[in-house]
This record gives C-alpha cells, structure tokens and sequence, in this order.
C-alpha cells in the first residue's frame, strides 16, 4: 500500500507519517482521557463515601435510554470503522455513506440525550435547571451534579465529532480528499469518534448502573 | 464483506457485552456491581482499542502512546484509593 500514500515533508516513508499521525492523535486523546479520568474520579469518590444515596440516585436514571444510547454509539464507531477500512481501499461512495451513518447515529444520541434532559428536569432532577428541585438528599443532589456536568461534556464532544464527520463528508464531496491518498485524515478523525464511544462506554454503568 | 467482516463480530461482542452489563446490574449490588460493571467497560474499551482504533495494526510506540494515559488515570485512581479506603482506620 505504500505507493498509494501521499507522503509529505519531513516524513521519509508512509510508514514513518502513519506513525506520526497517529502518535499525534493518540496523545491529545491521552490530554481527553485525563479531563474525563477528573470527573470518573469524583464520581468514585463519592460512591465510596455515600454508597447508599449514591445507588438509590442511580436509579433514577432512565437505565433504558442510557442502554439505547450506548448501542446508538457502538453501532456509529462500526459505521466509523467501515469507513476507514474503505477508504484505505479507495471506495469514497462507501466512505460517505459510512460516516453519515455515523453522524447520522451521532445525533440520534443527542437528540435522545436531550429527550431524557427533558424527562429528568420535568422530575425535578435537573441541577440548575428543575426550579422546583426534588433531591432525596446533598448526595443525590451532588451525583446529579456529576451527571449533568459529564453526561453533557460528552455532549459537546460528539458534537465537536459530528462536526469532524461532517467536515469530512465535505471534504468528500468536494473532492478534496483524495483516497485512499489520504485516508489517514479518516483514520485520525475516526481515533477521536472511538474515544468519545469509549468514554460513554464507562460513564454508562458509572453513572447508570450504580447498585 | 470480507474486510468489515472482523468489524462486524467485534460490534456484535460490544452489544453482547452491554447487554451482561445491564442484566449483571439487575443481579449485583455493591462492590461486586462496581467491578463486574467496570470490567466489562475495560473488556469493551480493549476491543474498541484493538480493533476500531486500529492498535492491532500497530508497533510498540504507538501502543504504548494510546495507554500512557489511561497508565498515568490508573496511577491517580489508585492513589486517590489508597487515600479515601484508609480513612477509616484513623
């Protein structure tokens, strides 16, 4: 596959720029990893000092809605794989219908997302937001702190993603990324939608699943 | 179909593994819950890595470039741990 990467200055061979894309990625995802490992923090922290509240606040939660979401994401970071499996074989029609796809299920999570937003502050759940909030105690009011502030930092992050899909199908379309020439920018921008799954993946029973 | 066919089983493992995760959480309370809950997060984010985030295709270096974040998380986790599991004992 070697000739059927572009190679750019200073890199010596495709193998050297892959490993460098890919080092670059894998790094700033480790600067993702550490925001996220703050918040999984707290939320341990707590569970130990508060069990009981903690579980019983758990509960609360829409566990369904959760559940669905997290195959919603599952199933778009396949559609992401797929799409950087075909663009290293050049099939930029199966390329784009791959990540739209993804985007596609991305926002499926959102709008999902903020259906159970809705149900939580119609409960009276909703830090900040419910005006007539309905905590069994502070530490369920402190879990739901948490919730809100992870649940919608990973929000914002599958937005920044569904922005880069969308970036790419236009790049696409336009013609302006060759493949599979350069399908390294597919790779790279796949990493980052397989580390946002990755970190629903542990805030799903971190936050849902507590008993 | 031959290419995405190994794409495919791992998605399938990933929904199969989300499914115990939530029965498991149905059946377990307590530190139990936790571990079971949070080892089947650490075998689903295993097979993200390996397989979607392509570190099967990869050498040493970029391997260890993925983990070095999630080695230094484990590092704070545990001292973090070692801070509020002892508090107790005075």
């Amino acid at each position: 596959m070697a000739e059927r990467v572009e190679v750019h200055e200073p890199f010596a061979d495709p193998a050297q720029q892959h490993a460098a894309d890919m080092l670059g990625m894998y790094i700033f995802l480790a600067s993702e990893i550490m925001l996220f490992g703050g918040l999984f923090a707290v939320l341990f922290v707590c569970r130990i000092l508060h069990p009981q509240e903690i579980a019983a606040a758990s509960k609360e939660l829409h566990l369904w809605i959760g559940g669905i979401n997290t195959a919603i994401l599952l199933t778009s970071s396949l559609a992401v794989a797929i799409a950087v499996q075909m663009a290293r074989q050049g099939s930029r029609g199966a390329v784009i219908i791959s990540i739209v796809t993804a985007a596609a299920l991305g926002s499926g999570f959102l709008i999902l997302k903020g259906i159970e937003y809705r149900l939580e502050y119609s409960d009276g759940l909703l830090p900040g937001f419910s005006t007539a909030a309905k905590f069994a105690n502070p530490a369920a009011h402190l879990f739901m702190n948490i919730y809100l502030i992870s649940t919608a930092l990973h929000a914002l992050h599958l937005s920044i993603g569904i922005l880069l899909l969308a970036g790419l199908v236009w790049r696409l379309l336009r013609g302006s990324l060759p493949l599979p020439k350069r399908a390294s920018v597919v790779e790279v921008s796949g990493l980052y939608w397989h580390l946002v799954d990755v970190i629903w993946i542990f805030l799903y029973p971190a936050l849902y699943l507590v008993r | 179909m031959r290419t995405i066919r190994p794409l495919l089983l791992v998605w399938v493992a990933l929904i199969s593994l989300l499914g115990l995760t939530i029965a498991a959480s149905f059946a377990l309370t307590g530190p139990l819950s936790l571990m079971t809950s949070m080892g089947v997060a650490t075998v689903k984010a295993a097979l993200v890595y390996w397989f979607f985030m392509h570190l099967r295709e990869e050498g040493g270096l970029i391997r260890l470039a993925a983990l070095a974040g999630i080695a230094w998380l484990m590092i704070f986790f545990f001292l973090a741990g070692a801070d509020y599991a002892t508090r107790g004992a005075g």
